[in-house]
């Protein structure tokens, strides 16, 4: 490689490293930002701003689903396995909404710690089984920002 | 001595000739593995247990998310190659990436909208990995812009490899966007290190379609090469010549 293409390698690297550390320290610096909603355990730590809406996200806890009767009331808890928020929503819930699968939730903490819900969304997981399989299947799954419903212990 | 077959690599002629023969594999390369692909995914795949077969989308969004990407890559690494060595094939190359990659880009948009609807109940969220997505979209579509914005094609070709080159930032952000913070949308189905989490009787199906992808924008990207070497090279002989036969 004769000089000037040197030169121009040095220049068509220092552009790409250029743009990287400027685009990476804007997304470090956003960083909490760029989250789509908080886990319960960050909402109950005070993480998640108070007084405005916000979104929250976890796995719905088997068990706890209360529909009323008159209405189109549903109260669930939400966990990340580690803290555990109780939810109202009075809407229609999506099709894939069931005990033991996660969802998003938009909405507000009320005075009693309830987190008042106007959108409730189903967060799909990155499983696909057949319908035969589903029911033997152990899911092994340790990623970070992963909604670990399945493997995950109600109990605490 | 030693870059002398790197230069011909870039030689227009070269390409076009070559590309004569190949292209009619890459072809019937693409249209075999789309045919069987899709029969393969929409027939004989089961069904989700939890989506139904809502889930079959998955043989198109992927495979198109997958080019979409890996196309940006191709774009930007030979606007490197045109900016570096000033081959005349390389920024060809990157003008006729753009289109392709654009209209891939749109199409994973699109059906990941179509999915997300019966799926999370929205047809569109800002979470990380889609607003990441949407970015590549304009990416694609600024270096399209920049193409027709300038009288002279050298001014144009090196300011759109500048843009393809800032912009190759945005591609690891969409790919680990899933594994850095909370999104939406949910992490990579298919993994190359670990056990995928797609049952195989699904996952082979989505491979052949994965391959037929990029069968499809092999022949894409190379026929849209082949005529912007025509345009670019018409007042040569060899181009002349062409021309004369037909």
């Amino acid at each position: 490689m004769n000089t000037v293409r040197k030169q121009r390698l040095m220049l068509v690297m220092f552009i790409v490293a250029v743009s990287t550390l400027g685009v990476g320290l804007t997304v470090y610096a956003m960083r909490e930002n760029m989250n789509y909603f908080y886990p319960p355990s960050k909402i109950l730590a005070g993480d998640a701003p108070m007084g405005r809406s916000i979104r929250a996200g976890g796995c719905v806890v088997p068990g706890t689903v209360e529909r009323a009767d008159d209405s189109l009331l549903v109260r669930f808890d939400v966990t990340d396995g580690i803290g555990q928020i109780s939810v109202t929503f009075d809407e229609i819930l999506p099709d894939l909404f069931a005990e033991g699968e996660a969802v998003v939730l938009t909405g507000m903490l009320d005075r009693e710690g309830v987190f008042v819900a106007s959108k409730v969304l189903a967060k799909h997981d990155e499983q696909y089984t057949p319908p035969e399989v589903a029911d033997t299947l152990q899911v092994d799954d340790t990623a970070n920002h992963t909604a670990k419903c399945k493997g995950m212990s109600y109990d605490s | 001595m030693t870059w002398q077959w790197f230069h011909r690599l870039g030689s227009p002629k070269w390409f076009y000739e070559k590309t004569t023969v190949w292209l009619p594999w890459i072809a019937a390369a693409a249209v075999i593995l789309l045919v069987v692909g899709s029969i393969w995914g929409l027939a004989f795949a089961p069904p989700d247990a939890k989506q139904g077969n809502s889930y079959r989308i998955i043989y198109i969004h992927v495979p198109a998310s997958f080019l979409a990407l890996a196309g940006y890559y191709v774009m930007a690494i030979s606007g490197a190659i045109g900016l570096i060595w000033r081959m005349k094939l390389s920024f060809m190359v990157l003008k006729s990436a753009a289109p392709v990659g654009a209209v891939l880009t749109f199409v994973s948009l699109i059906t990941g909208s179509i999915w997300g609807k019966p799926t999370w109940g929205t047809w569109w969220e800002w979470d990380a990995r889609i607003t990441s997505m949407l970015v590549l979209f304009f990416l694609y579509l600024g270096i399209i812009a920049l193409q027709s914005a300038y009288r002279q094609q050298e001014a144009a070709d090196k300011t759109s490899a500048i843009l393809a080159l800032v912009g190759m930032v945005n591609i690891p952000i969409i790919y680990k966007s899933v594994d850095w913070w909370y999104t939406l949308h949910q992490p990579a189905t298919l993994k190359l290190t670990e056990k995928s989490a797609i049952d195989p009787s699904m996952a082979y199906p989505l491979i052949t379609m994965i391959l037929a992808f990029y069968a499809v924008y092999a022949w894409l990207l190379i026929s849209q090469i082949r005529v912007e070497v025509l345009r670019r090279e018409k007042k040569t002989r060899w181009v002349q010549s062409i021309g004369e036969v037909s």
